[in-house]
């Protein structure tokens, strides 16, 4: 009994919470490799991006409930997040038109390219916190939770209660079938292809005919979809707040890198990867061994390898120990 | 400009924030003008500075020290005896898979071991009159000192990062260096032993006197009678006047303190002015700037790229060290909380883009212009849209939305100026001039 208990102490504290956050960034790490992997920038305006995104959702979803549009037990949210996503990509194209494309022609350095994205950055920062200004915002409707720690508890008799989010729910189902269609639509469709071959060899690609300007808006669009679904399902499972999403720009690159940027799988589990050693280091295990070990064992500390104020800095030393060891990923980058 | 619509008081004050800023540009554009090394992890410098500010001027805490000293002082042994083991083991030993596994245990053992024989001393520190100190405080010299430790740590640091990470594409390099900066950012915050954490350190030491001093100072008063006898003596009334110069010597207090902050800043603006100039056109120079173009042919022409880096690198830091010091020191506190990316990494980077990146005088410009820009964005865009929106009553909604996010106006302001310039003046302002003899 006592190893279920433990086992379910487990899934309720770590396992869940660490794979809700890590599909929020898996999510935004394939959009940072997609920009990377095409356009071939780091693009610093990541997490402000994503925040725009969001913001646009949050403001269709108050429209809805102002209409009176709901559905039912699902957050309003899920009904906005399309129109969201129209807006995220009309801002894309539109900065992409008057900023990137410029450089894009000139050839310029991606280090130049990436001091451009710090303007777009300053300049969506600005545009989100005036349009719905700095604070914290919830925008959650419907049911809350799937199941409840103490209905757990009285189903199964067990200690340890185990509490299912439904945006916890939503965010990993919706993760699954996201991801799982833009791998299909990489590897499978001609779009697709051209895309991957742009990315390996730009002038071979040109050479047998790809078109460039379509394949930058495709990887606009995209990245448009990706960063608005990963944007508002962790607004929706935490809060929506302009600083946060700027400040998640750091993990969401750390991702990308660890997975070996340009590499949209590698991404893709180096959002796990990130989120996992985050939350495994800095969680305290004392429960955890008062139910493995016997009595007598009982360890008195909370038994926590890093206080979790270290949070961050667990996956930015993850990355800069990849970066030193291994600065191509651990999946091998730039294959996309 | 300010001092006349504004006050001189916080005419000054920006002046002041200009000057750090203009050093934390020139610490930027060191790496990036003469070098061409991205570092976007200038925030950890600062804070690096002030934190050697705290270190230098505040008073020990003796109770402290008696309660935890000892832990560790122990623990900083265990750190130098770890980096003197691997050290060895990497000297000794060929590279296998062993030795990187090997020297991994060691570090999880040490911090392990670290961990577990810190923590009672920790605790011990930290429990001691937490409302007031809780930490081991300083070494209570002089605050001026610090400015030259907070080169050294800054400058420390920027030695362990350039070894670790100079070695990466620009990019990368820009990514794991703001990461670094983050990782510094939050052991500063979480240490309170060391730094009292986000708790913050107040009231430090100052080389300029204090208002309160002054006020009771016999030939300040004097003095500011002097500037303003033209006012005073229009006043009949003598208890009139007496009131009228108690306000100004009140004013006048503020002013001169700030002015011998202003003096000392400029005095190290100065100095790294003339340094930087003279490195510039030195043969140093010379070599730095055949580097940052073309690496390889300078590599083969037999100059040590790596070294060089690593030097540039150090020194650029160390410079941006000096200024974290320089602007605890003015501002008397340290606040880990408030060391932001926004703030601190990326406005820098404007300044050094907008004022011409490579050309020291640049750098001061761009310090001086951007930073009166980021104070001044609000009242300029309020007024802006006052006057746009004149003939639209007050009840307005959008009129009242728009006055409220008037602060917000300033990233749209620095981001649209980085944009322009990016575009149509690649340069920066005062771009990079090389006189060739």
């Amino acid at each position: 009994m006592d190893f279920v208990n433990a086992i379910i102490l487990l899934l309720n504290y770590i396992f869940i919470p660490a794979l809700t956050y890590g599909s929020q960034l898996a999510l935004g790490a394939i959009f940072v490799t997609l920009i990377y992997g095409i356009l071939r920038f780091a693009n610093f305006a990541t997490g402000d991006m994503m925040s725009f995104g969001t913001m646009m959702t949050i403001l269709f979803t108050w429209y809805f409930q102002s209409l009176g549009v709901s559905l039912g037990v699902l957050p309003t949210a899920l009904l906005a997040i399309p129109f969201g996503i129209i807006f995220m990509i009309f801002y894309m194209l539109l900065i992409d038109k008057f900023v990137f494309k410029y450089y894009r022609n000139q050839k310029s350095p991606p280090v130049q390219f990436a001091m451009v994205s710090i303007g777009v950055m300053f300049v969506t920062q600005a545009v989100v916190r005036i349009i719905i200004g700095p604070g914290d915002r919830r925008f959650f409707d419907g049911e809350k939770f799937i199941i409840k720690a103490r209905e757990f508890k009285e189903m199964t008799g067990l200690n340890e209660g185990l509490a299912l989010k439904s945006t916890q729910v939503i965010t990993i189902f919706v993760t699954i079938v996201l991801v799982s269609l833009l791998f299909w639509f990489l590897n499978r469709t001609k779009t697709g292809k051209s895309m991957k071959a742009y990315s390996d060899n730009e002038d071979l690609a040109l050479l047998s005919g790809i078109d460039p300007k379509k394949i930058v808006l495709v990887t606009w669009v995209i990245a448009g979809i990706l960063a608005t679904i990963g944007g508002a399902l962790y607004g929706l499972d935490k809060s929506f707040k302009p600083f946060t999403y700027f400040n998640n720009m750091l993990p969401i690159f750390a991702a990308a890198i660890v997975g070996g940027i340009g590499n949209p799988f590698g991404a893709f589990l180096g959002g796990y990867v990130i989120a996992f050693s985050e939350i495994l280091l800095t969680y305290a295990y004392k429960k955890f061994f008062m139910y493995i070990l016997p009595e007598s064992m009982e360890p008195s500390s909370l038994v926590q390898l890093l206080s979790t104020d270290y949070k961050f800095a667990v996956s930015f030393s993850i990355l800069v120990i990849v970066l030193i060891y291994r600065p191509s990923g651990i999946f091998k980058g730039k294959v996309l | 400009m300010v001092g006349i619509f504004q006050s001189w008081n916080i005419a000054l004050s920006i002046f002041n924030l200009c000057l750090i800023s203009a050093v934390m540009t020139m610490g930027a554009n060191i790496q990036w003008g003469y070098a061409g090394l991205i570092n976007f992890g200038i925030m950890g410098y600062t804070a690096l500075g002030g934190l050697a500010a705290v270190l230098i001027s505040v008073d020990p805490v003796q109770e402290a020290w008696r309660a935890g000293g000892f832990d560790i002082l122990m623990s900083l042994w265990l750190i130098v005896v770890m980096v003197l083991v691997i050290r060895f083991v990497l000297k000794r030993f060929e590279k296998s898979k062993i030795r990187t596994y090997s020297i991994a245990a060691i570090i999880i053992s040490g911090i392990l071991l670290i961990r577990f024989s810190a923590e009672p001393g920790i605790e011990a520190i930290e429990a001691v009159d937490p409302a007031k100190t809780g930490f081991l405080g300083g070494f209570g010299l002089p605050i001026i000192f610090s400015w030259i430790v907070g080169a050294l740590f800054a400058g420390g640091l920027a030695f362990i990062v350039g070894k670790v990470a100079l070695g990466l594409r620009a990019d990368y390099l820009a990514i794991a260096t703001l990461l670094i900066s983050e990782i510094v950012i939050a052991i500063i915050k979480h240490e309170d032993w060391l730094t009292r954490g986000v708790k913050n350190v107040i009231g430090l030491k100052r080389p300029a006197p204090y208002e309160v001093d002054l006020q009771t100072t016999d030939w300040f008063i004097k003095l500011v009678e002097k500037f303003n006898s033209g006012k005073l003596s229009v006043i009949e009334n003598l208890a009139d006047r007496q009131a009228a110069l108690n306000q100004l010597v009140i004013e006048g207090s503020s002013v001169f303190v700030k002015l011998c902050y202003s003096g000392l800043f400029l005095v190290v603006v100065i100095i790294l002015l003339i340094l930087t100039q003279k490195a510039l056109y030195s043969p140093w120079g010379r070599m730095m700037r055949a580097i940052r173009d073309n690496e390889e042919a300078a590599n083969a022409m037999g100059k040590n790229v790596v070294k060089q880096h690593l030097l540039i690198f150090i020194l650029g830091s160390a410079i941006v060290g000096i200024a974290g010091a320089m602007l605890v020191t003015q501002d008397g506190l340290f606040t880990p909380g408030s060391y932001r990316p926004m703030r601190y990494t990326f406005l820098i980077w404007v300044m050094v883009i907008v004022g011409g990146s490579g050309n020291n005088f640049g750098a001061i410009l761009g310090g001086f212009v951007v930073w009166f820009l980021w104070i001044e964005a609000a009242p300029i865009s309020l007024f802006l849209i006052n006057f746009f929106t004149a003939g639209i009553p007050e009840t307005n909604a959008l009129k009242a939305h728009l006055i409220e996010s008037v602060p917000y106006f300033r990233f749209l302001l620095m981001g649209l100026g980085l944009l322009f310039i990016m575009r149509y003046r690649p340069k920066g302002i005062l771009p990079e001039k090389i006189e060739i003899k």
